[in-house]
This record gives C-alpha cells, structure tokens and sequence, in this order.
C-alpha cells in the first residue's frame, strides 16, 4: 500500500511545524552549553531604566567573565512569559520580578533558595527581606525599592498659609483650606486594581489594620478618611478612576495641591521647573503614630535551570547588582532607595531629594509578607471595599464586611 | 429573491458528486489528504484550547501548576466558588444589559446609517469610508481617548455639557449608576461601523425594482422599509445580530480601559472576571470556569441562531 504510505508521511509533514510551533521556541533551553553567557529577563522596557539596567548588568557580566543577553518585556506580559518558560523549562539564568510576584513563583519551586549560592539578605531592610521570602527562605534579592508618600505644592500651601500635614486631622484641614475652584486639595489613586490597595495601604496600616481580615474598625476608620475626603469635595470623585499617572497629572498642572504619589514621577515633575515641590511621609493617624507603608519596587532571583555552573555564574551577577555602589548608584538613577539600612545614611546626604523616601521605607511593609500566595485575593478585597465606600454603595464598615466575605 | 433560489439550489448540486464512480482508494485517500490542515487547523487551535479550558475549570490550577504539572482535579469546587462569590450575579447581570444595550444600539443606528448611505449623494463615499474610523483604531488606543472624553472634571463631555446648562459634572466613570451606560455607550461607537457596513451590503443585494413597483402600489419611505426592505433584509440581520452578541459578550479591552470593571464592580462582566480571576489572582481553574460559563451561554444563541435561520429556510 504505497498510496497510504505517503499520504500518512505527508501528513505528518504537514503536522510537524504545527506541533513545533505549539511547543513554542522550546529549543533554546539552557540546560545544555557552558556558563559563558547568561539569559536575564526583566521588565525594564522604557528609558532610562531600560540603558540603566542594560550598562549595570553589562558590567556585571565582565565582573564575572559572563556574556549578559538580556531580554526586556513590558511590565504587564512578564508573568505570563515567565509562566510559560516554568512550563517549558526555558527559564532564565537571571529572572527579575516585581516583588509582590516572587512568592507565587517561589511556590512553584522554580527559583533557587540564594543561600545554595552563599548569598544573604543581612542588613536589608526587613520589609524588602519578607518579601523575598517564601517558606523562610529568601528566594530574591532587591537591590532597590520605593514608597509612597504625600507630595505637595510649596508655593500653593504658601498661598494658603497651610503646613504640610502629618496627621490625619491635619491633612483634613489643610485638604479643605486648599480646595478653590477647579482646584482641589488633595489627589489619590483609587482604581479597581492593586494600583487603588496599593495606595489605600498606608492610610490602612498606619491605623492598625491588617490585610487577613479588612472587616476591622482600624480598616474602616481609614476608609471613612478617604470618604470624608471625597465627601467633602477636597478630593475629587474622579480618584475613583484614576491612576497615580493620572494623578500626577493633575498635581503637575496644579488641579491639586497636594498628592499620595511615588518617586518615580519626580523626572516627570523636574521637568517642569515652575513647579516647586516637597515630600513629606504620609499623614498618620495622630502625632506620633508610625506611619507604615507598602514598599515596591523589583527582586532579583535565580531561577531553577539544572545547570550549576551557570546558576552559580547567576547568583554572582545577582550579588553585583545587590553590592553597595550598585545600590547607591542605581537608587540615584532611578529615584529609588538602597535596600541595605547602612547605604541610607550617605545616599540621603548624596541626594537630599530622596530624603522622606528614605525614612518612609524603614519602617514600609512587604505586601506579601503575611500573606504570600494569596495576598493578590485580599488585594482585591481591599480595592472592591474601597471603590464601594467611596461610590457611597455602603458606609465604610459595611463595605468592607461584604467586599471581606467576597 | 434570486440569490435565495440560487443558495437553495446549489447545495443539491454538490451533493451529486459524491454518487459518480470516482472513489477508487488514492483518490480518495487524495482527497482526505486536503482535508487535513483544516482538520489539524481546527484540532490545534480551537479543539485542544477548548478542551483544556474545560479541564482547567475542573483543576486547581495556579502559578505553581506552571512548573511542577501538577493541577490537582477539584470536581465542581471551582463552579462553586465563581458562582457562589458575590460578584457573580451582579456581573451576570452586567454582561447582559451590556450585550443587549449594545446590541441593539448598534444595531439600530448601524442600520439607520445603512439606509440613509443607500441613496446617492455627493461625498456619500467618503463620508462611508470615515465612518470606518472607530473599527479601525486599536481598542486600548479606543479606551484611552474615551476615558479622557469621559473624566469628570475635566473630559470634553462634561466640557460640553457644563457649558449647555445641561448637567452638573456627571460622573460617567465613576458613579456605579452611569458607568456601565458610559461604557455601553463607547462599545456602540465602536460596532457601528460593523453593523452599518454588512447591512449596507445587504442593502445593496435588494434589486431596485422592488422599491419601484412598491412606490406602484404607493409604499414609499416607512412602509417601503416596512414591506421591502426590511423582510429582504432579514438574512443579513440575523448574521448581524449573531455576530454582534458573539463580540459583544465577550468584550474586554474596552471596558478593562475604561473603568477596569469598578467603580464598585459596577462594569463587571463575566468576561473581564475571568480575565481578573485568571491573570490578576492567578487562579487559573476558576478563570477557566467562569471562561466555560460564557461559552454556554454563547453556545445558547448560536443554537437559537441555527433554530431561526432553519425556520427561516423552510419558509
């Protein structure tokens, strides 16, 4: 039967470059081949970060005598390749994660523990430590990390005769005095995603609450903050749909006098040089109160490849990017802070501008560090509680007592 | 009416073929053959993407099953959890006033524009070509310029309106009452041009002498429409209106760039849940589950598309 011989190779023929193409550029595994170069993948897609990163691991990478080939993906689509590079083993020798993210992956178990490898996370900052830990182990290190704080427009509260609030009942007032025309007092990020928790978390855990349960009055008190804000038209009701981009829009252009934003807008508002502005800690409950907020920011972890040499090539690029003149170098760069508490004092003296960033992150919180795996739920949780509140669905308490029993 | 007998027609003609003499093994095995990248086609990416949805709504499926394999199988916990958890009916309720308001939104105005294109008049082309604009630019890009029209303070619309007298600032995007209309709103601009450009091809199928020997009979405008069009129409219709629920069910960047499902999960779909379930919190099993859910639901119009179109046939 010559005929169906052929028709059943000809078929196969057809088939294969489809089954190839599902398996999807599998071929390029790094189990095999020496540890001459190694793959790193992050998201630092955009400049600066995108040449910042591309020259500190470059030099890394001579350190140590490796050839970088670094891959860089948009921020949004760097799990899902990671997902599918777990599932195919072509993972990176270097992987970079948003810290949130790494005790998903870690769970998995397709990062290396980084003291296979000698490396340690003392004399880092404990909140940037927990959230590279998973199961008691530090799975990542973070060469750098950030906050938020409340940001504010000099020459508006000048104007106005306000101080910089440091409390709540302070950051009432000063919102309210500041709020004239089309301009309001103060702006916040309150979207339906992580961006509005991620924003909510210092108002929340400076006040006592904790993500396990949000169906507390110390959640609730700082949620009623929020409403009271929005209520009384010092914030506008467009928070609700808004993200901190969006926001820093709108204290850029003067809308808002002051702002719950991040360093890394500060070469967004340098650019303009009529705008004179400070950063102050978030306000806190009352005087004297510790204010705790969410730390950010990237770990970078060393992901199981099989290959020891190259793992070990790996953990000494992670180690070059974590030494101490890579830290102060990159938290200059890029507006972040050094992670390691002894680096604080000389970065600040170096640059005064990072200043309330560095006090903020001392004492900041992992968003992972209690509940690992399943904070992005609880998240979800605290935004849902929030955005219900706030479109005044249910009274604060309430909100989060429905938005806790999902 | 002649393309009708012709369609009718035709099948019978092909179906004559199989009877000739002509199925001697290698040409038959030949003729197998062709069919194979469209067996393989449909087995890859629609036959194994299907299925393994349908597993997954049956596993615990998470960041870890990535690496380690392993998808413990849950029976019904994860239809469950997505049917128990509070969002469920009120996304439900969401997909289908968003799926009819847009539907029938596009739908009227689409064929309402098809119909005034019908007649000739000087830049009637060009002014048809621009009414393509909104389906030729990218959703997200869609979604973005919207969501600045639509701000609060300071969007054009509340520009425009505050200027009229007319309103006060509605908050389009963020009062759970008008953000799901806002959002219904922006989807009906986008499927205009879909709707307005089939059923103005369908428009032109209808011969002309049908409208003049209607005016014979003195139907002219609504009862012409009522009596002529309308009826002559009614196969396109049916393949608009399918479509445009099979689209509109599903819809996610859209509403993912306007409001991101808030305020309050007020724009909360089934769809944009199982995109949160599944690439927010990672759970990849009750993703896929709520995924099934839609699949049911739009298997539930295709089989009520077939029912109508097969009465439609036999009439």
């Amino acid at each position: 039967m010559p005929t169906r011989k052929t028709v059943l190779t000809v078929t196969l023929t057809l088939l294969a470059p489809l089954a190839l193409g599902a398996c999807g550029g599998g071929s390029s595994g790094s189990k095999d081949g020496d540890a001459s170069t190694l793959r790193v993948l992050d998201y630092y897609n955009n400049e600066p970060d995108k040449t910042v990163y591309q020259k500190t691991l470059e030099a890394c990478g001579q350190a140590n005598g490796v050839t970088i080939q670094r891959e860089a993906v948009p921020g949004a689509n760097l799990i899902a390749k990671v997902l599918q590079q777990s599932s195919s083993r072509t993972l990176p020798d270097v992987l970079m994660l948003d810290n949130p993210d790494l005790q998903q992956i870690a769970a998995s178990g397709a990062l290396a523990p980084i003291s296979d490898f000698g490396l340690s996370a003392d004399g880092y900052i404990k909140g940037v430590v927990d959230a590279s830990t998973y199961n008691g182990k530090v799975y990542g290190l973070q060469p750098i990390t950030n906050s938020i704080g409340l940001f504010y427009n000099k020459d508006l509260l000048a104007k106005a005769g306000v101080k910089p609030p440091a409390t709540w009942d302070e950051l009432k007032t000063a919102a309210k005095a500041l709020t004239k025309g089309d301009q309001y007092g103060l702006a916040f990020s309150a979207p339906a995603n992580y961006e509005g928790t991620w924003q909510f978390l210092p108002f929340m855990w400076s006040n006592g609450g904790d993500e396990k349960n949000i169906a507390t009055p110390q959640t609730a008190a700082a949620l009623q903050l929020w409403v009271d804000l929005v209520r009384d038209g010092s914030a506008s009701k467009s928070v609700l749909n808004w993200t901190q981009a969006d926001v820093n829009d709108q204290f850029k252009a003067g809308k808002a006098a002051m702002m719950i934003n991040g360093p890394w807008q500060f070469p967004v508002l340098n650019a303009d040089t009529a705008l004179h502005y400070d950063v102050v800690p978030t306000p806190v409950p009352t005087a004297g109160a510790t204010g705790i907020a969410p730390l950010g920011g990237e770990t970078w972890t060393i992901p199981q490849t099989g290959n020891k040499d190259r793992q070990a090539k790996a953990a000494k690029i992670v180690a070059c990017l974590n030494s101490d003149d890579n830290q102060l170098a990159l938290g200059k760069e890029r507006q972040t802070v050094p992670t390691k508490t002894a680096l604080l004092d000389k970065f600040v003296a170096d640059n005064p501008s990072m200043k309330a960033f560095a006090t903020i992150v001392q004492t900041a919180r992992s968003r992972t560090g209690e509940l690992g795996a399943d904070w992005p739920k609880a998240a979800t949780k605290i935004y849902t509680g929030v955005q219900t509140a706030l479109t005044g669905g249910a009274p604060p308490a309430k909100a989060l007592e429905q938005a806790q029993n999902g | 009416m002649a393309d009708v007998e012709v369609a009718e027609r035709s099948p019978l003609t092909t179906e004559d073929q199989p009877h000739k003499p002509a199925s001697r093994t290698p040409e038959r095995a030949l003729q197998l053959l062709f069919l194979v990248p469209a067996v393989a086609y449909l087995l890859l990416f629609f036959g194994y993407p299907v299925v393994k949805n349908i597993l997954m709504g049956f596993q615990h499926y998470t960041t870890s099953t990535f690496y380690t394999g392993e998808a413990p199988w849950v029976g019904l916990a994860n239809y469950s959890a997505v049917i128990g958890s509070a969002v469920f009916s009120k996304a439900l309720v969401n997909t289908a006033l968003f799926t009819i308001g847009s539907i029938a939104g596009q739908f009227v105005i689409g064929l309402a524009l098809a119909v005034f294109f019908r007649r000739k008049f000087p830049l009637s082309g060009v002014l048809r070509s621009l009414l393509l604009l909104p389906w030729l630019i990218p959703l997200i890009v869609s979604g973005t310029v919207w969501r600045w029209i639509l701000d609060q303070d300071n969007g054009a619309l509340n520009r425009f309106l505050g200027a009229a007298h007319l309103a006060d600032r509605p908050g389009w995007l963020t009062s759970t009452s008008l953000a799901l209309i806002a959002v219904i709103i922006v989807n009906i601009w986008i499927g205009i041009p879909f709707n307005a450009t089939i059923l103005y091809g369908g428009l032109q199928d209808i011969p002309e002498e049908l409208y003049e020997a209607a005016e014979m009979d003195g139907a002219t405008g609504w009862r012409a429409f009522r009596h002529v069009t309308w009826p002559l129409l009614r196969p396109v219709v049916g393949v608009v209106l399918v479509l445009g629920v099979v689209y509109t069910i599903k819809v996610l960047d859209i509403i993912l760039g306007l409001t991101g499902g808030g305020p309050a999960n007020a724009t909360q779909t089934i769809a944009t849940q199982s995109y949160h379930l599944s690439f927010q919190q990672y759970d990849f099993g009750q993703g896929a589950a709520l995924g099934n859910i839609l699949i049911i639901i739009s298997l539930v119009f295709a089989v009520l598309y077939l029912r109508a179109n097969r009465k439609a046939v036999d009439e």
